[in-house]
């Protein structure tokens, strides 16, 4: 029975554009299935092989440069980005990997930060390539959003299937072993340099499809959005943090809570712009009282719960 | 040909020798035993064995093959595997999960990693515990899980680095059967130990370390009688 709960969810969401709900309401399930797509991939690198990025802005930023400048530049279709982003985010990340991979702790998190930013600063005076922070405006394909949520929708299956065998796999194994003591892993023949830069290009390349979507789906991209270090990277993090770090349904848990949780502290009145104060608020509770995120610590939630239902 | 050769190793860290000029064999099928007061240099000499050193002078071979300068997750499928005086299990994982990451390094599929390593739980007498976090696991399985997880990488010479430190009677017990166990499946082992009645019973052979360097080597009778062994170690021993 288990087993066919991603497949059920799946078929649900899938029923989903027919249900005749409001264009804003399919933008935000839209904006979910891509959040989730981006958690799932960063819970690889940061949740499975314990190696925490503050940086995957670089990936996401870079896969929505690609979709949006083949389009610009040279008149393809933007959906090539996806192809095109495969090459260009792997070389990036392999390249990022050399650098930042043999740092640990804070030294790793730091370097990613910093390569992050690297890239927004690149974006953003590389004008001739980018147009800076003019930014790149490209024809959507669609006026109409059920095609962008079937794309999306298929995209996260796909990313939620590769990390279910990934994780199930002796890569996952590697990769768990590799965040709980590097040094045991190393010297019980693991090659830890090896598998955390696979961790690493994986999970950046399902980031940058996640980000030639948004180019193709959103239609216009600058540095300041794409490369964003608050609205990108971080949130990355929180959504799986808040749903659960190295579990299948923490990424797309967090992604529903902190895409809904947005939409609502922005639409209240005074403290709307506040809501990335908020959103650290809700981070440290969170690491305090649920380390484990809304998924992992379900038990703990249940508990809770159950108390006072039993008081009341 | 030994099968481990130590070669005149030295290490230094800044200007204190930690290790000066350390040369001797272990044999096939031996139980070699390193011994020496605290900061002698034996768990140094494991991490320049197991490559987490390099050493600033001399080599250590492997089946005559130069190991010193490999990284050490080289050396491990070349056929050495140790275990960690401070023991590093994967906490976060079972005690059957972490015996399978390391029965990966031979096996070809995950079913045949996971037989291995419920063989080597039942070696070890940890079947019963095979589901729970190894975080939660008392210090004596903690030590004989770090027994199993490097035997799940299918050595040829194992180094035990006190695997009998803080055991209560009854572990010793086990803990020494299972040695006894690994040498019969020919394993040769190098121990690092401090319990001089475990030392006693089970080595071959004995190297004594006292400030980094050898200062003798021979059978547990001969090492026993040592006048040099004796006031470096065994006579402190006695008197503490």
């Amino acid at each position: 029975m288990k087993r066919f709960i991603p497949l059920i969810v799946l078929a649900l969401l899938a029923v989903l554009p027919f249900l005749g709900l409001s264009s804003y309401v399919m933008h935000l399930f839209i904006l979910v299935v891509m959040w989730s797509v981006s958690g799932m991939a960063w819970n690889l690198l940061g949740g499975y092989c314990g190696q925490v990025s503050f940086g995957h802005a670089a990936f996401f930023g870079l896969g929505a440069y690609c979709a949006g400048l083949v389009s610009f530049h040279l008149g393809l279709s933007p959906w090539w980005g996806f192809l095109v982003s495969v090459p260009f985010v792997a070389v990036t990340a392999l390249i990022m990997g050399l650098i930042v991979l043999r740092l640990r702790g804070p030294y790793f998190v730091l370097a990613t930060l910093a390569l992050g930013e690297i890239m927004r600063i690149t974006a953003e005076n590389l004008t001739t390539l980018t147009q800076g922070n003019l930014g790149i405006m490209i024809q959507r394909t669609w006026v109409e959003k059920t095609a962008y949520y079937y794309i999306i929708l298929a995209l996260a299956a796909l990313t939620f299937a590769a990390i279910k065998v990934l994780a199930e796999s002796r890569w996952g194994y590697y990769f768990v072993a590799i965040r709980e003591d590097q040094d045991a892993a190393e010297s019980l023949g693991i090659n830890t340099t090896l598998y955390k830069t696979i961790a690493l290009a994986v999970s950046a390349v399902f980031t940058g499809f996640s980000g030639a979507f948004y180019m193709n789906y959103m239609g216009y991209i600058d540095p300041q959005v794409v490369f964003s270090l608050g609205d990108i990277s971080i949130l990355t993090i929180m959504v799986v943090m808040v749903g659960g770090v190295a579990t299948y349904w923490g990424p797309i848990v967090g992604a529903v809570i902190m895409v809904l949780l947005a939409e609502v502290i922005r639409s209240l009145p005074y403290i709307g712009t506040a809501y990335q104060t908020l959103f650290g608020v809700l981070l440290i509770v969170i690491i305090i009282y649920l380390p484990n995120g809304l998924v992992g610590d379900r038990e703990k939630l249940a508990r809770l719960f159950g108390k006072k239902g039993a008081a009341a | 040909m030994a099968l481990l050769e130590v070669d005149k190793i030295s290490m230094f860290f800044g200007g204190l020798a930690a290790l000066s000029n350390i040369s001797y064999g272990v044999e096939k099928g031996e139980i070699l035993a390193l011994i020496g007061p605290n900061g002698a240099g034996k768990t140094t000499l494991f991490n320049v064995v197991n490559g987490f050193y390099k050493p600033s002078r001399g080599e250590v071979r492997f089946n005559g093959r130069r190991i010193s300068g490999l990284k050490p997750h080289q050396i491990c499928a070349l056929g050495v595997a140790r275990t960690f005086q401070v023991v590093k299990p994967l906490q976060r994982m079972s005690v059957l999960d972490n015996v399978i990451a390391s029965a990966f390094l031979r096996a070809k599929t995950k079913a045949g990693a996971e037989r291995r390593a419920m063989a080597i739980l039942e070696f070890t007498g940890l079947t019963e515990d095979k589901d729970v976090l190894s975080k939660g696991l008392p210090l004596g399985k903690r030590k004989r899980l770090e027994i199993a997880r490097a035997l799940a990488t299918e050595p040829e010479l194992i180094l035990l680095d006190e695997s009998f430190a803080g055991l209560n009677p009854a572990e010793l017990d086990v803990s020494i059967e299972i040695i006894k166990e690994i040498k019969k499946k020919g394993i040769t082992i190098m121990i690092i130990e401090h319990h001089m009645k475990v030392i006693m019973s089970i080595s071959d052979r004995i190297v004594v370390l006292n400030y980094g360097q050898k200062i003798a080597e021979g059978s547990p009778v001969e090492i026993s009688a040592n006048p040099l062994v004796v006031e470096a170690y065994l006579g402190e021993a006695e008197g503490a």
